[in-house]
């Protein structure tokens, strides 16, 4: 199997070069600089997330998707995730497909219920809907796949009757992912509507979600779907060596993990606790060989067809590193990965 | 009160926690019965994938048969509990209030009323005891291992009966951790998020210690 390699941010604020946090705006830029490179180094995707927090610069991915859309010429555009729950299936549709023919055909979406919940008061939604909102949003935005006039009827937004949807799309059919972080109704959900499946994999051995990709086949089996390749989304950070590519994502890191740690009442990130992770957990970060051997031993482990790396997780990390990180992903990791996992390099498993 | 014999566990809730308590609970010799909210044919998959032997059952089949109840659901749907199948038994309560996806609920945050306690008003009958609650799933599928290995986690375990916590702490070693006593249904509010102890996937010695901790005391 091929195995396809994205990078996804948030757009994180990183440092300027007078070493000062920079501005939502500029973050924004940053990110489209990154995906240029990205375009033209061999990656093959980048993937945005929708964020509504001071930390992040990013809560319209498609505006900016269209930005790098009209700048690269290879690379797939992604969003990463959106926030289903908390928009208009009709509108999501409606911008990706904008996308879509913007960069001749490179959209694809990732839908998610994401992992903060600023949306819901933001655009008018209760919490205690959080379910149905998604269930029923989803299958709103599965019907409008087919790119046919719909009729739809639900408790969450205003009915259809035949409404046509426009633009259509080029290929007629948008590439969809389902986010799912380890709830096994969400993977189930997924499979049932022959979507793909992104594990957001940010915590514990990768290993241990390989019985939800399991979980994914079967269910596709059962209802008939396709079964698709399952990806895989983990934080991450590449620089030359593993001591740098450590100091620089760690600071970085733990002032996130820590603020929204506090909102979630989870005590404050140890040094102990991340060292663990970046060796045996879900954090990528390291000089390129380490990165690689993790992410071919977790891509062997899960038999997935997709890695995308959020390399934007190092937060408030230099600006210059963080362009670094990219090239590196792309010039060194990808090919090593390529490499350990068509060389049979890796250790075997019985 | 002599400890009670567990034999069959039912665990109502079949999502990330659930799923996984089942499969440690498998792996200890349980029988067990797992329920989500409603039919069991919506699960039977996800259990025959993840959890292995242990059996799809309606919520309150899988309360009726159990000698041990574990409650693995969303906080806030604890209204649609099987009261009469639960009454008089032992129940395990491995739910947080979690805001994001319970919603704002002013009755579920007061910091004076635990919500083991709001659970135990809610099962006048049952004996609620709290367990389980402030390990991350994951972390509760990996660090499950024998007695005496280097190593094990531990989990905290605050309830009313001497003879229930002894029970639940027997059950808790069965598990694959080593059971660490953090008091009656009042102090349990010390294993809920915000205190020291939340998300703790620690040593038995580490977890005793901060357990001693106010909620605002944070270690780095
Ligand atoms: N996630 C963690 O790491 C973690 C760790 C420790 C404790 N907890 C606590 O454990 C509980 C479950 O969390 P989770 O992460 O496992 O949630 P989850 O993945 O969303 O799963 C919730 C499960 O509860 C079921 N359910 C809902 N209403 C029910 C009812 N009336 N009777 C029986 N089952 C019902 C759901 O079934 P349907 O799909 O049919 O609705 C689903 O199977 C929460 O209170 C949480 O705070 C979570």
């Amino acid at each position: 199997m091929s195995i396809e390699f994205g990078i996804d941010s948030f757009g994180d604020l990183p440092r300027g070069a007078d070493g000062n946090v920079v501005s939502h705006a500029q973050a924004i830029r940053y990110v489209v600089d990154e995906a240029v490179l990205a375009d033209q180094v061999g990656i093959d995707v980048v993937a945005l997330g929708e964020h509504h927090r001071p930390e992040y610069s990013i809560s319209s991915p498609e505006t900016v998707l269209a930005g790098i859309a009209t700048k690269t010429s290879r690379i797939r555009l992604a969003s990463g995730v959106t926030v289903l729950s908390s928009d208009d299936p009709v509108r999501v549709f409606q911008r990706f497909a904008t996308v879509d023919a913007l960069s001749n055909g490179r959209a694809e979406v990732i839908l998610g219920r994401g992992s903060f919940t600023e949306s819901f008061p933001l655009f008018g939604y209760d919490l205690k809907d959080y379910e149905i909102l998604f269930e029923e949003k989803i299958d709103l935005f599965h019907k409008l796949l087919d790119e046919t006039p719909v009729s739809w009827k639900g408790t969450t937004r205003a009915a259809l009757d035949q409404a046509d949807v426009f633009p259509k799309t080029q290929s007629g059919r948008l590439t969809t992912w389902v986010g799912v972080g380890g709830s096994p109704q969400s993977v189930v959900r997924t499979a049932r509507y022959g979507f793909r499946l992104m594990l957001a994999i940010i915590g514990g051995q990768p290993a241990r979600f390989a019985p939800y990709v399991d979980l994914y086949r079967r269910a596709t089996e059962q209802f008939g779907t396709a079964a698709l390749p399952v990806g895989m989304h983990s934080p991450g950070f590449v620089a030359d060596t593993d001591e740098e590519a450590r100091e620089l994502f760690y600071p970085g890191y733990r002032e996130i993990r820590d603020r929204i740690g506090a909102l979630r009442g989870w005590p404050p990130l140890r040094r102990a606790e991340f060292d663990a992770d970046v060796a045996t957990g879900s954090l990528y970060v390291g000089s390129p060989e380490t990165v690689a051997r993790k992410m071919a031993d977790a891509i062997q482990a899960l038999d997935v067809g997709r890695f995308d790396l959020i390399y934007s997780a190092a937060g408030t990390v230099d600006a210059g590193a963080r362009l670094h990180a990219v090239e590196l992903y792309g010039t060194k990791v990808i090919p090593m990965v390529r490499d350990l996992l068509s060389s049979g390099k890796l250790a075997s498993r019985g | 009160m002599a400890p009670t014999k567990i034999r069959t566990v039912g665990i109502l809730g079949a999502g990330k926690v659930g799923t996984v308590l089942a499969r440690l609970a498998i792996s200890a010799g349980y029988e067990v019965l797992i329920a989500g909210s409603g039919d069991p044919e919506k699960i039977a998959l996800t259990i025959d994938v993840l959890a292995p032997g242990a059996v799809p059952a309606w919520p309150a089949q899988a309360a009726r048969h159990a000698d041990l109840v574990i409650l693995a659901l969303p906080l806030s749907k604890y209204r649609s509990l099987p009261i009469d199948e639960m009454a008089g038994k032992l129940v395990v309560d491995a739910m947080n209030y979690w805001w994001e996806t319970d919603g704002e609920r002013t009755d579920l945050a007061d910091p004076e009323t635990p919500t083991s306690q709001i659970i135990q008003t809610f099962l006048p009958t049952s004996r609620v005891v709290k367990a389980f609650n402030h390990m991350g799933y994951h972390d509760l599928d990996e660090q499950a291992r024998p007695s005496g290995q280097a190593g094990r986690k531990a989990i905290a375990v605050a309830g009313t009966e001497r003879a229930d916590i002894e029970t639940v702490e027997g059950f808790v070693e069965s598990m694959g951790f080593d059971p660490v006593l953090a008091g009656s249904l009042v102090d349990s509010r010390k294993l809920q998020p915000g205190w020291p102890a939340f998300g703790a996937n620690l040593s038995a010695g580490e977890l005793r210690r901060l357990l001693e901790l106010g909620p605002a005391d944070r270690p780095r």
